[in-house]
């Protein structure tokens, strides 16, 4: 019995793998121009998947709709990295076997540090759509930024309220054990205590203890705080919102871009979200026609709205298309060519790039973006631009 | 001698294809991370299999050698440029904390009976992956300082750095591991295991696993020897923490957590509780297998674990441990899973 149950494992087993290679093979740009090879890394399993494949997704109608313009054809390979620095440089080292001349990734932080590392001594031109740290292109010269970076949030954040004298008492609840929320929240810290802005309250928590948030909002609440600024992700923000409402606790909200998605989380009730203001780079309720056509265009291909991540995606294979759009660089060119080439582009005084998370983009000599951030609130359950409610206040 | 000749064969195998330029990249960047689970899963070893306790935070004091490993490689930067000999004093630093840590565990929990070693190591990782991600230090000119507030709040002045950033973990890590440095490393920690399970101490701790009572009825001290190979796991962990550490540019805290420790425990137990020459095997493989599984994009995982639940049914098939008795002569003992000496010669 044993024995035959065994059997059937293995045969279970062959069947799978015959099922999957057929199903995986990849399907191939029907063009004689030859494709550049486009290596992509993020995570695509695991707790921070929903970035991954979102920034996956955008890559990919990004690659499809350049493909069909003809002359420049791209080849997409996007590795799994499940959000781990180890996973994530050998997820790089698969794409450099596979041939890959230009990275767009890493989506995440810290596999980022790790990869940039490596893609910098080998000299693989980087942009990143999403790692907000700094330390990602800290001294790497051929590594690029699509997103801002955290301290600039944390920055634009304080001199925003302070600008729109948005609240007085501040109270910040963030989550010290993530580097993205961290890195924000010290930028503000400072850039607050510079310019005057006062802070009467802050408090943490971390992944596992985000599912109560009665203390800190209790905190604020005592210390007359009458705004609140969360720079964390939506998920831990809608539980704050629906706890300060059942206190009747209704201070101003400002969030960050990881605020993005709140009104897209299911069962989330709205009308918690409103008034809630954040800085965002891409809102997909924007009525430009590129905006438009994207959001179209991903509900059509994968039924739900696109977040800032799959826009920043998009973005990073479009800045790539552009600047490489007029030069000689070609499937047969070397990684180390394409590099030399997109670093003089990027950090070269003409080169500017529309995109759906900004205009007039430009990169400096650190890699970092240079762009505005949209202020943004939020009104009947749909983003509005702040300075467009403002002016429908005045009214 | 059978397990040192096959690392060293696997060793000089490599170095040969390496040389050759036969090595694709992704397994060649792979080299220091297998190396450093196989000290792991064999130091583990020594625990779960050799003195039967079940250890469930192995990786937090992976995690302890790793970050003293990488604050002893920073400090060390100027004073000692060589960067193998710099390599031994971090792993030697991360041997030691990692080693004192389990020390301080062993003192109240070894005393005790049952699965508190279990419950307490399993809480040990989740307070050290917690305590790190608290901790800010940083070098400067003063020399190395700590805080827990953050990095700014240092104060290291002029030409400062910070090395250890909170929940950003260690960032701007200088590589120096190497492949040949993780190979020493499993050849020192093969001859300290292998030397103390054969030792006096070595039967004195198969003895407290056996049969308590009966250890202590003829004298032996079972703290004791308790205490010997617990320290011993958990050193040769740190050491394996800072190899690891100082192959990446930045680790984070989170990266030592309880499913890494969980991940070590898989490669003992598909190895073989006791079998030291198992576990080098299970580690290569079961580190390997998931990039080769990389072809089959979202279900790799599903396959991962079939092949988990195939290699643990094969392993336990009468049969085929019956072939396996008949090809390995002079060890016609019969095979028992928890069999401690069975394994290594």
């Amino acid at each position: 019995m044993k024995k035959k149950s065994y059997s059937f494992l293995v045969i279970a087993l062959m069947l799978c793998l015959a099922l999957l290679t057929g199903i995986t093979n990849p399907v191939s740009a029907a063009d004689a121009e030859a494709p550049i090879k486009l290596g992509g890394i993020g995570p695509l399993s695991g707790a921070a998947a929903v970035y991954g494949i979102a920034v996956a997704n955008g890559a990919n109608i990004a690659v499809e709709e350049i493909n069909a313009l003809g002359g420049l054809q791209f080849e997409l390979n996007f590795q799994d990295d499940e959000h781990d620095a180890e996973k994530s440089v050998n997820a790089y080292n698969v794409l450099k076997d596979w041939g890959m001349q230009v990275l767009v990734g890493t989506v995440t932080t810290t596999p980022g540090i790790a990869v940039s590392a490596e893609s910098f001594a080998d000299r693989i031109f980087t942009l990143t759509p999403s790692a907000s740290s700094p330390q990602v292109v800290e001294g790497k010269d051929n590594v690029f930024q699509m997103c801002f970076t955290d301290p600039n949030q944390g920055i634009a954040s304080a001199q925003y309220i302070l600008d729109k004298e948005l609240g007085t008492k501040v109270a910040i609840i963030y989550n010290n054990a993530d580097a993205y929320s961290t890195g924000i929240y010290e930028k503000f810290a400072t850039e607050a205590e510079e310019k005057g802005l006062e802070v009467v309250s802050t408090t943490t928590f971390t992944d596992e203890t985000a599912n109560d948030f009665s203390v800190q909002l209790t905190e604020a609440q005592n210390a007359g705080a009458d705004l609140l600024f969360l720079p964390i992700y939506y998920q831990p923000a809608s539980l704050i919102l629906s706890q300060a409402k059942a206190m009747d606790y209704a201070p101003v909200v400002f969030g960050v871009d990881g605020m993005d998605g709140i009104l897209t989380l299911e069962n989330f009730d709205v009308s918690l979200a409103e008034g809630v203001m954040l800085l965002t780079p891409f809102v997909a309720d924007a009525t430009d026609d590129l905006t438009v056509a994207f959001v179209e265009k991903y509900q059509e291909l994968y039924d739900e709205v696109p977040n800032q991540f799959a826009a920043d995606g998009y973005d990073c294979v479009y800045a790539i298309y552009e600047a490489l759009k007029d030069s000689d660089i070609t499937a047969e060119s070397t990684a180390e060519e394409a590099c030399d080439y997109l670093v003089g582009v990027f950090t070269g005084e003409e080169f500017v790039f529309n995109g759906l998370t900004g205009d007039n983009m430009t990169w400096s000599e650190t890699g970092e973006v240079a762009k505005s951030p949209k202020g943004m609130v939020i009104q009947d359950g749909v983003y509005v631009g702040m300075d467009a409610a403002e002016d429908s206040e005045n009214d | 001698m059978l397990t040192y000749g096959l690392v060293i064969a696997a060793y000089i195998i490599l170095r040969i294809l390496l040389a050759g330029g036969h090595v694709s990249s992704a397994l060649q960047g792979q080299l220091v991370p297998i190396t450093a689970y196989i000290v792991m899963a064999v130091s583990l070893n020594l625990t779960v299999g050799v003195l039967g306790e079940l250890s469930l935070g192995h990786a937090g004091f992976m995690s302890v050698g790793a970050f003293t490993g990488v604050i002893t490689s920073a400090s060390l930067t100027s004073s000692v440029p060589e960067p193998a000999l710099r390599l031994l004093f971090a792993l030697i630093a991360g041997g030691i904390a990692a080693g004192l840590f389990g020390f301080l565990i062993g003192i109240p929990v070894l005393r005790l009976h049952g699965d508190y070693l279990a419950i307490v190591t399993l809480a040990f990782g989740e307070i050290i992956k917690n305590v790190v991600n608290t901790l800010y230090v940083g070098i400067g000119q003063s020399g190395l300082k700590i805080g827990m507030t953050s990095g700014n709040a240092l104060n290291l002045g002029e030409g400062g750095k910070v090395i250890l950033n909170g929940p950003m973990g260690a960032i701007g890590v200088q590589k120096i591991s190497s492949f040949t440095a993780g190979f020493i490393l499993i050849l020192v920690t093969l001859f300290i295991i292998l030397n103390l399970i054969d030792s006096r101490a070595g039967r004195a701790i198969m003895a407290v696993r056996d049969n308590k009572i009966a250890a202590e009825s003829v004298g032996i001290s079972v703290w004791r020897y308790r205490m010997t190979a617990f320290v011993t796991s958990a050193a040769l962990a740190g050491a394996a923490g800072a190899l690891y550490a100082l192959n990446y540019s930045t680790v984070i805290a989170r990266k030592f957590d309880f499913n890494t420790s969980i991940l070590v425990l898989v490669f003992v137990v598909l190895g073989g509780m006791g079998n030291i020459r198992g576990s080098i095997i299970a580690a290569t493989v079961l580190t390997i297998l998931p990039e080769v599984l990389r072809a089959f994009n979202n279900v790799r995982m599903l396959i991962y674990a079939v092949i988990l639940i195939l290699v643990m049914l094969a392993t336990n098939n009468v049969r085929l441990r019956a072939w396996f008795q008949r090809i390995r002569p002079g060890n016609g003992k019969t095979p028992v899973i928890s069999g401690g000496g069975d394994g290594h010669e």
